[in-house]
């Protein structure tokens, strides 16, 4: 089993060595109870937010909350939308629609109930932000939540919103 | 062992060709060291290692219909609070998988959950050490939009030790239908009814090694659940069923279990309600009928109450599901008083109202001649002999731009003969806590979180204060200090002060954190991450990176 192993990784190493993080195809369900493809998410036409939070986290409510008071700026400049997937267990995944239409977050909010999509994505504890091109490729990544990395978030989709816009950068 | 690299790799090569064998990378890792010191008054031991050390990395291959996984993990030995018999460095998952848009084939290791998880459930949770992944064959079919059947096939892990995972003992097989009913009859798609149901099948198999009773050796288990959805308002719930089960646990009856939920929600803009009700009788359910604590169970049953995270109130007296039987009810309101208003200021006032309850199912007794089945349990029939009892209640005032304040009360009435948390109280033990945590930002770049907690109880071991204090310099650095003090502990010596200082720093997605002091078993939460950690005295470094 241990050689099969090394093998498939060692594989998968030298053939994607150069590959940065993409966004992986997980199927997941939103509060509607639709299911939901997250490689879908590059339809969008701008930046892309993944945010992992539980209703459980602090942090991770104090940084969707304040990032909430700024979204629609956020969205008139750059045309970003934010991807708050939860990853509540059956304990507490119903306080999430709760919680989320309560505070009157305008996110797209994904169920990720048994961490199939927190796995693929590489996160361990929340909250955890990427940004994603609209390549699928992840362009910025942060493990933590401190009042003022909110700065930090926009000015990643701020950088990304003005690389994409150029069409002549896009080419290779 | 070598005939499946060949098929792996014949099947690798022949199917995708080498030249399409790109795909991306993804994991994370994590390691932790302790250090710990002997500290008899709180109750700490130094290890003989003196050091302790966990670790694991996963590596995710992800292709464009090809997928491969693994994780390796180490124990040298393991930190505190883990399962003492982990042990040694080792594989602890892999797979292989093959997926398109109808069709998601995974062989080795996987995690599944069947609609709320009391049937079927395979998670982890690697603060806790907790892990029953499955090890065997998932299949997924979607044949038609709406519509997934899902088939599972395997043993369950119970332990890793010498560097090697250790299965159960028994075998779990499951089906799973799950309809959108909506999405399936495309002329239903713009209803404003939606609907889903769904079903379940699930069985385990067990020799029967038992001297003393003929034993079942396979264990039948469904059910079926419902979601709609109208409007404003969502309904779930779900219903199942187990054979009889014989097993340490519930002490070798041959009744059979049920478990049952339902939740109803109301949201719009500024308003959520929600109402959940739970009825489980008889219904632990394991692929090894003799384990316990957390060994391999099959399913889940979620606790009915809210996950707290301030450290008074989340690590003191918390409740977990009774799985031999308890009925339990939960209801929140989550208000956002308008902005503009007299009350709710330039920012509105979130105010969020909780209470969940938890009884004693009755058991009524039958006949003598049924053998051993010892009782007749029905649905959501409660006795008045309480579990459970937790009320609190949350405001968040936003004064500024820079200042917030939240202020939080809880009454929490825990049963401590029924579910055993302290040595140092029998009965019901009632507590009441409030919080105050105060948030003030310095410019763009620094902030300081100021908690105040006050725990007050006659029981048990008296009044607790704990004060957490963070400062924050975004986006990389943080320092916590956090004093948690017994001062009302009805034995003077023991009137402790907990206390413990706390250093990170992050870097993108990587983050190192160094504490030192005293810590108690619990969530705990400081620099903008939540996780368990064990009690201790001593030296924590813990290293987090994904990729």
């Amino acid at each position: 089993m241990k050689i099969l192993f090394s093998f498939l990784l060692t594989t998968a190493l030298a053939f994607s060595a150069s590959a940065q993080g993409k966004l992986p195809s997980v199927k997941l369900k939103d509060l509607e109870g639709n299911t939901f493809d997250t490689k879908d998410l590059l339809q969008h036409d701008g930046p892309i937010i993944v945010n992992f939070w539980a209703t459980w986290c602090s942090p991770c409510k104090r940084e969707l909350n304040t990032i909430h008071e700024d979204y629609i700026d956020w969205q008139a400049e750059t045309n970003v939308k934010l991807v708050a997937v939860s990853i509540d267990d059956e304990k507490t995944k119903n306080q999430v629609s709760v919680y989320a239409n309560g505070k009157g977050w305008d996110y797209l909010v994904l169920l990720d109930p048994n961490g199939d999509f927190k796995r693929a994505m590489g996160v361990g504890n929340p909250p955890h932000t990427f940004v994603i091109d609209k390549d699928g490729t992840i362009v910025y990544s942060h493990n933590n939540y401190a009042p003022g990395d909110e700065h930090e978030l926009h000015q990643a989709v701020v950088d990304l919103h003005n690389k994409q816009k150029k069409p002549a950068n896009n080419k290779k | 062992m070598h005939k499946s690299v060949a098929l792996v790799s014949l099947l690798f090569i022949s199917s995708y060709g080498w030249t399409q064998l790109r795909g991306s990378i993804s994991g994370n890792a994590e390691t932790t060291f302790q250090y710990l010191k002997e500290d008899s008054l709180i109750g700490a031991t130094q290890p003989s290692e003196k050091g302790l050390l966990n670790s694991y990395m996963n590596v995710f291959y992800t292709g464009s219909n090809f997928k491969a996984g693994m994780r390796i993990e180490s124990y040298l030995p393991r930190i505190q609070g883990y399962p003492d018999r982990f042990d040694g460095t080792g594989l602890g998952m892999r797979y292989v998988g093959y997926q398109n848009d109808y069709l998601d084939l995974t062989l080795g290791n996987f995690y599944e959950q069947f609609g709320a998880g009391m049937i079927f459930r395979s998670y982890e949770d690697r603060n806790l050490g907790y892990d029953n992944v499955m090890d065997g064959i998932r299949l997924i079919f979607r044949p038609r939009k709406g519509l997934k059947l899902t088939g599972v096939y395997g043993r369950q892990r119970l332990s890793f030790t010498e560097g090697k995972v250790i299965k159960g003992d028994g075998l779990v097989r499951g089906l799973d239908a799950d309809l959108n009913v909506n999405q399936f009859f495309s002329k239903l798609s713009d209803k404003q009814l939606q609907v889903g149901l769904g079903g379940s099948f699930v069985s385990k198999y067990q020799v029967d090694n038992n001297d003393t009773y003929v034993l079942p050796e396979n264990v039948g288990s469904y059910g079926g659940r419902i979601n709609l959805r109208y409007k404003k308002f969502a309904f779930n719930a779900e219903y199942i069923h187990k054979e009889n089960d014989p097993s340490d646990d519930n002490g070798y009856i041959y009744n059979s279990g049920h478990a049952a939920l339902f939740n109803l929600t109301y949201t719009k803009k500024g308003l959520g309600i929600i109402v959940s009700g739970k009825s489980v009788n008889n219904m632990s359910f394991r692929s090894d009928r003799t384990k316990d604590l957390q060994d391999v169970f099959v399913n889940f049953l979620p606790a009915m109450n809210k996950t707290h995270t301030y450290n008074l109130v989340a690590t003191l007296y918390p409740y977990t599901t009774q799985p031999l039987g308890e009925v339990a009810y939960q209801a929140e309101v989550l208000y956002t008083v308008k902005r503009g208003s007299k009350l709710g200021g330039k920012y509105g006032l979130p105010i969020n109202v909780n209470f969940s309850t938890a009884f004693n199912p009755v058991k009524h007794p039958v006949g003598s001649n049924q053998g051993r089945i010892m009782y007749e349990g029905h649905l959501f029939d409660m006795s008045d002999s309480l579990f459970w009892q937790d009320f609190n209640i949350n405001v968040t005032k936003k004064v500024n731009k820079s200042l917030k304040f939240i202020a939080s009360y809880y009454s929490i009435r825990l049963n401590n003969d029924a579910t055993k948390v302290t040595n140092f109280a029998t009965g019901i033990i009632n507590s009441h806590i409030g919080v105050l945590e105060i948030n003030k930002s310095f410019g763009r770049k620094h902030s300081v979180r100021l908690e105040l907690q006050g725990l007050f109880t006659k029981q048990d071991k008296g009044n607790w204060f704990t004060t957490v204090a963070e400062y924050n310099i975004s986006p990389k650095w943080f320092f916590g200090l956090m004093d948690q003090y017994n001062y009302g502990n009805p034995h003077s010596e023991q009137r402790i002060h907990y206390l413990i200082g706390t250093f990170g720093f992050i870097k993108s997605s990587s983050r190192f954190m160094v504490s030192y002091g005293r810590q108690r078993a619990g969530l705990f939460c400081v620099g903008g991450i939540c996780r368990f950690v064990p009690a201790s005295n001593g030296l924590t470094f813990s290293f987090t990176h994904s990729f």
